[in-house]
């Protein structure tokens, strides 16, 4: 009877922890809004949502990018330093060059799908480890990205080094990549910036798990031996996986230039950071202990919940870092320690 | 026979789950002598040596070390009560970034009242002390990295040996060493011998236990099959009752073979070795054994693109064919079940059934786009028809017991029809009720497509071939029909050609 009573009770835990594992971060979220709505007046308004939106899409987007080379078991540092490398080049195709927004975003995209075949090239033949091959890019990008304006911010009608005016200007269809609003319910709600977030999180939801590409992507990341040998072509995928990382980035960069209306060079610092944090956040979503397109997302827009919350209660700017770094923690322990634990 | 035991092991049992890997072994080390342990893939060997090494705790019986119960808490413990191991991959007995000296000291390093400041200078005199002894000619100073394997390995044991054991177990230490590199190993081996060690030497060479075997013992299904302790030492009688055989007379009717579907014609496949061919046919299942290390992978791996041949020509339905990848093989209908399911077939972040479609992901879907209903249904029914005991396709395969995930596995490559399928090994690490369902399974669907089926145990190429080869030194030797074999024949093959085979090694 004891015995009885002993097993059914470990069972009853057993069921708790998995369900705990599963959905406790989807009801740690929903307690935060429950409880920003309770404490911060006008925090559930149209507006609100779409700020925070707002903030974390060119994260989300980095984000959605680097999960694809977390996926094949590799890893990415460069990203921020594509995007701000993407941001100058869009400015400096434009201001110094006169040249119309499609080159500016062609030019970029093709900064991004480059730097991230360099990468998956160092990494899959030159046998390179992954976070060093990135590391490296990340601070030759870092430099390069400086070198053609010798370290100054690009704007309308700044002085190039040879004495001449730069000739050319944003164009107003750039701009309107960060600043038009599209009309959702309330008129003029949803930045543009938001709408590509939410294009790319469902093409990168359905890639990764809904076609025979991303799985082999996951089988790679789980035993690439044994993907190989069941015919996966492992180096192209992983080098794919590196080109969707790095045109992911290019695009957040993109965005970023078009919200600032500026080449400027001080911007971005944060995006490596933020975007690492939340596809490892991600990890924890849904008990998935994997990287995953959705978790990435929920994982960013958590980080930009909490934010926007504690700001509107009046917390100071500086502590952002400490509470995006206080959620990572937080989550790795659910994703190892606690699914470890539940025998998976 | 020296009456001086070193080591009384009696009665020792262990299971891992279900599976009794060791069922009783009684065995006794003697000091200044050594003793080989033979075994196939799977006979208990390495499980034995975990379990003197510390690293297993046995289920049942006792291990006496001279006289006193030795009960190893771990690895550390055993090395402290003066058993010590020196494993088969070289590089765990040695760290290659440091030199010699340190290398030869290292096991000092965490020990207590040792004084926390490192002096090379000490380390070197200690170390030269170890190397005198062991007649080790080395410079000290070099770094163990730039040493070649054979030196590496002979660091190795020095170092075991500055811990002045009682028991030394070596594992398969000449395996990656050529045959002069080897008898500098046996010259050391002499040594130890004479200064009192007992030893237990773990291999299949033939050369070797000639030169230093002074009885062997041999294992075979969780138990000791043989003991051979009086001169001569019969080699060919260690290796029948290694491999056994009798004890299944699987009842093979043995089928007319149909055309030809791969043949190869003066194929080598190491630059020393002879020149064989092969043939292939519909409908037949044949038989690869031999003893491990003796070109039985090197061939699958051959057939199917993932190393090239040095020489001859291989055809595929009549045409030149010529792999270049492991997919170009799949594309032209020749799959391969690799051996070692851990390391080289299961995804184990997967499910059953994205585990058994993960090479065929192109036929259930379109456009790339996966929709789950064909390929669940799929994964269904090879579940159903190879008795995969689970609850639903959608099982993480980590869940599985072994010979289910095996079975996995198995269902895999027989998802799709080919022309020629090759199993490495399908029979590695299941029980004997998976092993029966896996070779029913295999002779039952091998009409449409020629069947090459990969082991090192005689039993199981038995149970589940028409038609068995034999395999020494990377080329065939020996062609058998499976109805009233001679076992006897096939046995001194896989024994005497080894034997010619490692005496005809060249030496480097």
């Amino acid at each position: 009877m004891s015995v009885d009573a002993q097993t059914d009770a470990a069972a009853r835990t057993e069921v708790l922890i998995r369900f705990g594992i599963r959905y406790g971060f989807l009801i740690l979220l929903v307690g935060l809004l429950i409880f920003f709505h309770f404490s911060a007046r006008g925090f559930t308004s149209p507006q609100s949502a779409a700020f925070i939106f707002q903030s974390v899409a060119i994260t989300a987007i980095l984000a959605l990018g680097v999960t694809a080379t977390l996926v094949v078991g590799g890893f990415d540092l460069s990203i921020g330093a594509v995007a701000t490398t993407t941001l100058m080049a869009s400015a400096y195709v434009m201001v110094v060059w006169d040249q119309p927004a499609l080159v500016a975003v062609l030019f970029c995209l093709g900064i991004g799908l480059l730097v991230g075949f360099v990468n998956g090239v160092l990494v899959v033949h030159m046998r390179v480890p992954d976070l060093l091959a990135t590391l490296g890019m990340m601070f030759l990008l870092i430099g390069l990205q400086r070198i053609p304006t010798e370290g100054r911010s690009i704007s309308r009608g700044m002085t190039l080094p040879d004495g001449t005016t730069a000739p050319g200007s944003f164009s107003e269809g750039f701009l309107a990549l960060g600043r038009h609003r599209f009309d959702f319910f309330v008129d003029n709600l949803i930045p543009a910036s938001v709408v590509v977030m939410i294009v790319l999180g469902i093409v990168m939801y359905v890639f990764l798990e809904f076609t025979r590409h991303g799985r082999m992507m996951y089988a790679i990341g789980s035993n690439p031996r044994a993907a190989e040998l069941a015919g996966v072509p492992v180096r192209t995928y992983k080098i794919v996986a590196y080109m969707i990382s790095g045109v992911f980035a290019s695009i957040g960069g993109i965005l970023l230039a078009a919200r600032l209306g500026r080449g400027d060079i001080a911007s971005g610092n944060n995006l490596l950071l933020d975007s690492v944090a939340a596809a490892l956040i991600g990890f924890a979503v849904l008990g998935a202990a994997r990287p995953n397109a959705f978790g990435t997302a929920v994982g960013a827009l958590f980080v930009g919940i909490l934010l926007q919350g504690l700001t509107m209660m009046n917390a100071p700017y500086y502590t952002q870092d400490f509470v995006k770094g206080a959620v990572l923690v937080v989550a790795l322990v659910f994703t190892f320690a606690l699914s470890h634990r539940a025998g998976r | 026979m020296t009456t001086n035991v070193a080591l009384a092991i009696s009665g020792i049992t262990k299971a891992f789950g279900t599976n009794l890997v060791l069922r009783g072994v009684d065995l006794d080390l003697h000091a200044g002598q050594v003793t080989v342990l033979m075994g196939a893939n799977g006979a208990g060997k390495s499980t034995l040596v975990k379990i003197i090494g510390g690293v297993h705790a046995p289920d049942g019986g006792e291990m006496r070390l001279g006289g006193a119960p030795f009960r190893p808490a771990d690895p550390a413990g055993a090395i402290r009560a003066g058993v010590v191991t020196v494993h088969q991959s070289i590089n765990d007995g040695v760290i290659p970034d440091l030199d010699v000296a340190t290398n030869l000291v290292l096991d000092r390093l965490p020990g207590t009242g040792e004084p926390h400041l490192f002096k090379p200078g000490r380390a070197r005199t200690i170390a030269a002390e170890v190397a005198e002894r062991m007649g080790l000619a080395l410079d000290l100073r070099a770094m163990v990295r730039d040493l070649s394997l054979a030196d590496r390995q002979m660091v190795a044991i020095a170092r075991a040996m500055a811990r002045e054991p009682q028991v030394m177990i070596l594992d398969e230490p000449t395996s990656s060493l050529s045959d002069a590199e080897a008898r500098r190993l046996f010259a050391l081996v002499d040594r130890l011998r004479d200064r009192g060690v007992a030893i237990l030497y773990i291999s299949h060479r033939t050369s070797d236990i000639r030169r230093i075997a002074d009885r062997i013992i041999a294992l075979r299904d969780g138990a000791i099959s043989g003991r051979f302790e009086t001169e001569p030492l019969d080699y060919e009688a260690a290796v029948t009752a290694m491999l056994g055989h009798g004890l299944t007379e699987a009842g093979i009717e043995a089928r007319p073979a149909g055309a030809e579907v791969l043949r190869a014609d003066g194929l080598r496949l190491t630059p020393a070795g002879r020149p064989f061919s092969l043939s292939l046919h519909r409908g037949e299942v044949v038989a690869l054994t031999g003893l491990i290390g003796t070109g039985k992978t090197a061939l699958a791996e051959t057939l199917v693109g993932l190393r090239s041949p040095v020489a001859g020509r291989l055809s595929l339905a009549g045409r030149p064919y010529r792999p270049r990848s492991i997919r170009e093989a799949i594309a032209a209908g020749v799959f391969l079940s690799a051996k070692d399911r851990a390391n080289n077939a299961i995804i184990p972040a997967f499910s059953i059934f994205q585990n058994i479609s993960l090479p065929f992901l192109a036929r259930y879907g379109r456009f790339g786009f996966l929709t789950g209903g064909p390929e669940r249904k799929m994964a269904r029914d090879q579940i159903d028809r190879l008795g995969i005991v689970c609850q639903g396709e959608r099982d993480p395969i980590l869940t599985l017991s072994g010979g289910n995930q095996q079975k996995s596995v198995v269902a895999r490559w027989l998802s799709q029809p080919c022309r020629l399928l090759i199993l490495d090994e399908p029979f590695q690490g299941v029980d004997i009720r998976a092993r029966r369902d896996i070779g029913a399974k295999l002779r039952e669907t091998a009409g449409d497509r020629a069947t090459l089926v990969l082991c090192a145990e005689l039993d199981e190429a038995l149970e589940v071939a028409d038609r068995i080869l034999v395999m020494a030194d990377h080329t065939l030797v020996g062609a058998h029909v499976n109805t009233d074999i001679d076992l006897d024949q096939v046995l001194s093959q896989i024994a005497t050609h080894a034997e010619a085979a490692s005496d005809a090694r060249p030496s480097r």
